[in-house]
């Protein structure tokens, strides 16, 4: 009887293994006929990406991994090419003579249910973002155009707003000051049209793949498994559709960097590199000796944030020796290991007008930094640097942990302070971070467009929610006030310039190093690489096996 | 078994007389007692297996005393020699950031090997005592212990740890505090399972007209008889408290870097499988070495111990 | 047995009312939010987004809320991806964690229950230390170096399995053997112990004396006895094994429900939170319900009601 019952117990567990088995059947069958097709020469593509997308709405997006699919299925005003702005979505663009006013008009394209696209589309999107109830986090990249702020923030109304539908094919929009970098905003992500019918009669439109996801961009989403994979296909009513080389392109998500470095050696990715997944930091010096290391300059800058109300790094002399007292060189060639550039200013070198900027001091500078902590510490009243303690506050991940290790080394050995690392979750570390609670954090800055006044504009004062120093001056402030009035580039760049020498001989932050996009391919893909955005474009990509 | 108690029930009670307790007659042993402790030395010593163990574990303590007093390198020193194999001058090799593993691998033993045992002990402690009280007195103390102890395991744990980050300082106590929240909960459910199917067996209702009080039916018989399982439970808890260590690293609560401990060392090498094999190999080593000692005194102990194979 | 049963049901229901209350109020205390992100918004729309999910509520009807949200088992939309239902997020992983659960659980099981008979009958003796070395190594290497080996060696050098992925049985073979590893040697050891405890009682000596195999011995009796402890391991072993593993996971990208425990809580997604939490508590204390009622079947001798006096 008690033997019975174990059977029994052994049928049922059997019993539901097949059932269960039920879930992972069926798509096996599909792998062996991609693999079909693969041999007559398909134009597929198999990448990875980190996550799931937390969110595929042009206006409620705001990460990298939802904006590397949202930027292939949308397509904005403009788009970029090989770093360069074009025309997309509009086939031709006005400009007034102060700067303010831009006249798009659009090219004949269609959405991917065949509906024309058209001015009004444009106008929903944008005002869907800055409309405060839809609470877009991102909105505010849509503040240069006039009146978006006071009726994001509730103070304005949406009637005031300098985005103008002429007719169907012109789109007419004011700004509130002369933008030179506006043609770049609108190829990114919360810029791109929504295809107002779907949108309207349908919230959540945006959450599954189907005939509800309604897109302009050269390729349209057929699949998403949430959390597996998402599935891009050529969009046959994309306007450019004849230049589009690809055919289809899976995407798994995978989060794992190892995981996706042997996804690339076993030839299940064809491509690896940001934002299609990372080239793990424990294969770049294999991959860079097997020669397809492929390395491109990034808009981006990796930054130790100091505290400038900390009871140590209050003060400009501690600051300066500290931010001296770092060997980027060193960090980068034995530690990040991607031919970063040792950062010794705010503005990377991939920025238009910052292309030949050497920096504000010198990088590993022991001497200069001992210089300073003398005198920063007679300004305290310190006669001994042990008596100074810092405390470096990372998120955890072995990267940064690695970097703050070495910079707590070189700390500890050059100047003679004590230096604790002090790692937290993420949300932990932002929490700190709003609070002033640390000493120095180090934290990164990605442009959204590529121009130096992405990356200066957040110390503005101390206010602004992404400065996180408690660090402000009155004449950068002005300086920055002042190029965003200037309409003559040149004078532009200098204004931000010195602004950005101010910052330099203030040390709101140690600039470490400017980042670089590492990326791996397969031989038979073609064009494909990221841009100083860290985007790439599906649509000039192609397979030549 | 319904129908003994009716037999039982059937036999009026006025047969029976109360003589009191007994207790200087309720354990006594036909043998000699102090042969006890005698006879499981005895039967340790001749256990191998359990030896080499002893002399795995004392080996290993003694290099994490005097490893790091006596290496040349210290466990931070960055000597600007990255991810080196193993050598001569580095018998375990470097890693990414230019530290010597040999040193490294004996200072994190220190901390390893602290909060693996503390750990196990107190999940012990706390496991045995709750397990048995509740395995034994049954029906709603029972069901009331049974289900604080699923309670504990069902909140989101990585909820509670942040929590206790925001009250507490990152350290080695707090680590400890973390670990023990919910780590006893299955030494207490295995206690427990082994209490109910002993305490129904004819020797504990024996001590118990005996007149033997709870804690001594606990001390005396009860873990006695669920040494087994107990013991086993137990090297179970080292290794998972190493790993959790590494995890709870990762939070932030445990020491700071660059402090080295077996289980941070072994996840970060993990990543550096196929670049830099040593960084994992030498932590994943003195892990498994260090649980298979335990687990062979452990093995050794129950055998040494166990009530029914003593003659 | 259906009173005692009853009982218990009531029992759970009071135990998952805690874990909600507590679950809601770590929540609460817990510093980050839902819609912290490196690049700042204006406090206009976090507190939109707060009035959009209800959290600039005082806090007792947020708590009410819950509470409403939990017994109707609607936990509302996800706080991290847009557009989503918590339920549907449980709904679509979970499938695919318990499939990969079983077929683990099946592993570690029928590999532990395997070696630890063989040590036992073979006590102190080769066959012994070679399956308690086995099982001690499976204790003590993790799963997540066990995946990594496996992947780098089995699926990329070897090329026996896919590398990562979900699409069929094949994948599901080295997360399955990952998962089941550690387990199986917990199992291989505590069926060791106790099978050598059973093995010096009185009935099994007595079932050899009556001229019954080593083998059948076993099987016909001691091993029943054996497995007590093991059931009781496996009861809340099997509600977190087919709940998903976070870190086999991630090694090898399955879109499981193991995921969520951790990166809802690193993502402050409140309803996420609240829904998985749900859900685990009611599989494990059902798991460790019905381990309770297997005790009896497994030994008569132990009463459910408890001692008596």
């Amino acid at each position: 009887m008690k033997k019975k019952n174990f059977l029994l117990l052994t049928l049922l567990l059997a019993l539901s293994v097949v059932l269960a088995a039920c879930n992972f059947g069926g798509e096996e069958e599909d792998k062996s006929a991609s693999k079909e097709k693969d041999g007559e020469g398909s134009k597929e593509i198999n990448l990875v990406i980190a996550s799931e997308p937390p969110s595929l709405h042009p206006g409620l997006a705001t990460d990298s991994t939802s904006g590397v699919i949202l930027q292939n299925v949308f397509e904005g005003l403009t788009t970029r090419k090989d770093g360069e702005i074009q025309n997309a979505a509009a086939e031709d663009v006005k400009i007034s003579d102060d700067q303010l006013t831009y006249t798009f008009t659009l090219r004949d394209s269609k959405w991917s249910n065949g509906d024309a696209v058209t001015a009004s589309d444009f106008e929903y999107a944008w005002k869907w973002a800055l409309n405060p109830a839809n609470a877009s986090e991102y909105a505010s990249i849509l503040y240069p155009i006039k009146g978006a702020q006071a009726y994001n923030l509730g103070e304005g109304s949406e009637e005031d707003l300098g985005i103008k539908v002429v007719d169907e094919k012109t789109l007419e929009v004011t700004l509130e000051n002369p933008t030179p970098y506006f043609l770049e905003l609108t190829a990114f992500k919360t810029y791109f049209p929504i295809h107002k019918a779907t949108a309207e009669a349908n919230d959540t439109w945006y959450a599954e793949a189907g005939e509800t996801y309604v897109t302009n961009g050269p390729f349209k989403l057929t699949d998403w498994q949430h959390g597996g994979s998402v599935t891009l296909e050529k969009s046959e009513n994309y306007w450019d559709a004849k230049n589009v080389a690809l055919n289809k392109v899976n995407i798994s998500m995978v989060e794992s960097e190892t995981t996706t470095v042997t996804m690339f050696d076993a030839g299940e990715i064809d491509f690896l590199g940001a934002p299609f997944g990372t080239v793990a930091l424990d294969a770049i010096d294999r991959y860079n000796e097997e020669g397809i290391l492929n390395i491109e300059p990034y808009s981006a800058i990796y930054w130790y944030k100091f505290n400038t109300t900390g009871e140590f790094t209050s003060n400009v002399n501690i600051r300066k020796a500290l931010t001296l007292a770092v060997d980027r060189q060193g960090l980068i060639e034995n530690i990040t290991k991607g031919e970063q550039t040792p950062a010794l200013g705010m503005v990377p070198n991939a920025v238009e007008g910052f292309e030949d900027a050497t920096g504000y001091f010198e990088d590993n500078d022991i001497e200069g930094a001992k210089a300073a902590l003398e005198a920063g510490m007679k300004e305290l009243g310190i006669s001994d640097p042990s008596e100074i303690e810092i405390g470096i506050s990372i998120n955890t991940s072995e990267a940064h942990s690695a970097i703050a290790q070495h910079i707590q080394e070189s700390w500890v050995k050059n100047l003679g302070i004590n230096v604790t690392i002090d790692n937290s979750e993420w949300q932990v570390f932002l929490d700190k971070l709003t609070a002033l609670d640390f000493d120095t954090a180090r934290m990164g800055w990605i442009a959204d467009y590529n121009d130096a006044y992405s990356f200066l504009e957040q110390f503005d004062s101390a206010e602004n929610g992404n400065n996180d120093t408690g660090w402000e001056n009155a004449e950068y402030a002005s300086l920055l006030q002042q190029s965003a009035k200037e309409t003559d580039p040149a004078k532009r760049i200098e204004l931000l310039k010195q602004a950005e020498k101010i910052a330099m001989t203030e040390f709101p932050v140690a600039p470490i190093y400017y980042y670089t996009n590492l990326s791996v391919k397969k031989d038979y893909v073609e064009n494909m690489a990221p841009d100083q955005l860290g985007n790439v474009y599906l649509k000039y990509v192609d397979i030549k096996k | 078994m319904t129908q003994q108690h009716q037999q039982f029930d059937k036999i009026s009670p006025d047969k029976f007389k109360i003589v009191g307790v007994r207790t200087d007659e309720s354990e006594k042993l036909a043998d000699k007692s102090v042969s006890f402790w005698k006879e499981v030395m005895l039967r340790f010593s001749q256990n191998k297996l359990a030896i080499v163990g002893i002399i795995i574990l004392i080996i290993v303590v003694l290099m994490a005393i005097f490893v790091p007093v006596f290496s040349p390198y210290s466990y931070r020193e960055q000597l600007g020699i990255y991810n080196a194999p193993p050598s001569a001058a580095h018998w375990f090799g470097t890693d990414d950031l230019g530290r010597d593993i040999f040193v490294r691998v004996w200072q994190g033993a220190r901390i390893s090997l602290f909060i693996g045992i503390t750990a196990a002990i107190i999940d012990l402690i706390i496991g045995v005592l709750w397990g048995s009280i509740s395995g034994l007195a049954g029906g709603r103390v029972d069901n009331i212990m049974m289900r604080i102890a699923d309670i504990l395991s069902a909140v989101p744990y990585l909820l509670v740890v942040i929590i206790l980050l925001v009250v507490l300082k990152p350290g080695l106590i707090p680590m400890i505090i973390a670990l023990s929240i919910t780590g006893w909960v299955n030494m207490a459910r295995i206690v427990r399972g082994q209490v109910l199917s002993i305490k129904s067996q004819e020797f504990v209702l024996a001590a118990r007209t005996l007149g033997a009080n709870t804690w001594h039916l606990i001390i005396r018989h009860l873990v006695p008889n669920a040494l087994g399982a107990i013991l086993v439970t137990m090297t179970l808890t080292i290794p998972s408290a190493i790993f959790t260590e590494s995890f709870l690293s990762y939070l932030g609560l445990g020491v700071p870097q660059p402090t080295a401990s077996w289980g941070t060392m072994a996840s970060e090498g993990n990543k550096a499988l196929t670049s830099a094999p040593w960084r994992l190999f030498f932590p994943a080593l003195f892990i498994s070495l260090t649980i298979f000692a335990f687990n062979a005194v452990g093995d050794g102990l129950r055998d040494a111990l166990d009530p029914k194979l003593r003659k | 047995m259906l009173k005692y049963i009853f009982k218990r049901l009531v029992y759970i229901l009071i135990a998952l009312y805690i874990i909600v209350t507590a679950t809601f109020f770590l929540i609460q205390l817990a510093p980050g939010s839902p819609f912290a992100s490196e690049r700042d918004f204006p406090p206009q729309i976090e507190a939109q987004l707060n009035a959009k999910y209800g959290l600039d509520n005082p806090w007792y009807v947020q708590y009410k809320d819950y509470l409403i949200d939990t017994v109707t088992f609607d936990f509302g939309e996800s706080m991290k991806y847009k557009g989503r239902s918590t339920n549907d997020i449980i709904a679509e992983s979970f499938p695919i964690s318990l499939t990969l659960g079983i077929e683990a659980m099946l592993i570690s099981v029928g590999l532990g229950i395997l070696l630890g008979v063989i040590a036992a009958l073979y006590h102190n003796r080769f066959p012994d230390y070679l399956s308690s070395t086995i099982a001690v190594l499976g204790i003590s290497v993790p799963s997540f170096i066990l995946a990594g080996l496996m992947q780098y060696f089995l699926a990329f050098k070897l090329d026996l399995f896919p590398v990562s992925g979900w699409k069929g049985f094949s994948y599901s073979i080295l997360p399955a053997t990952a998962i089941a590893i550690t387990h199986a040697g917990f199992i291989a050891k505590l069926t060791r112990s106790s099978m050598l405890e059973q093995s010096s009682s009185d009935y099994v000596k007595m079932a050899r004396a009556k001229g019954l195999g080593k083998w059948t011995t076993v099987f016909k009796h001691t091993l029943r006895n054996a497995l007590l402890p093991v059931v009781t391991y496996l009861g809340p072993l099997t509600a977190g094994v087919v709940t998903g593993s976070f870190i086999i996971e991630q090694i090898f990208a399955i879109p499981g429900l193991g995921k969520h425990f951790v990166t809802s809580i690193t993502n402050r997604d409140y309803t996420v939170i609240m829904g998985t939490t749900v859900f685990y508590s009611i599989i494990l204390l059902f798991a460790v319900l019905i381990v309770d009622i297997l005790y009896s079947v497994i030994d008569p001798r132990i009463k459910l009601k408890g001692a008596k006096k």
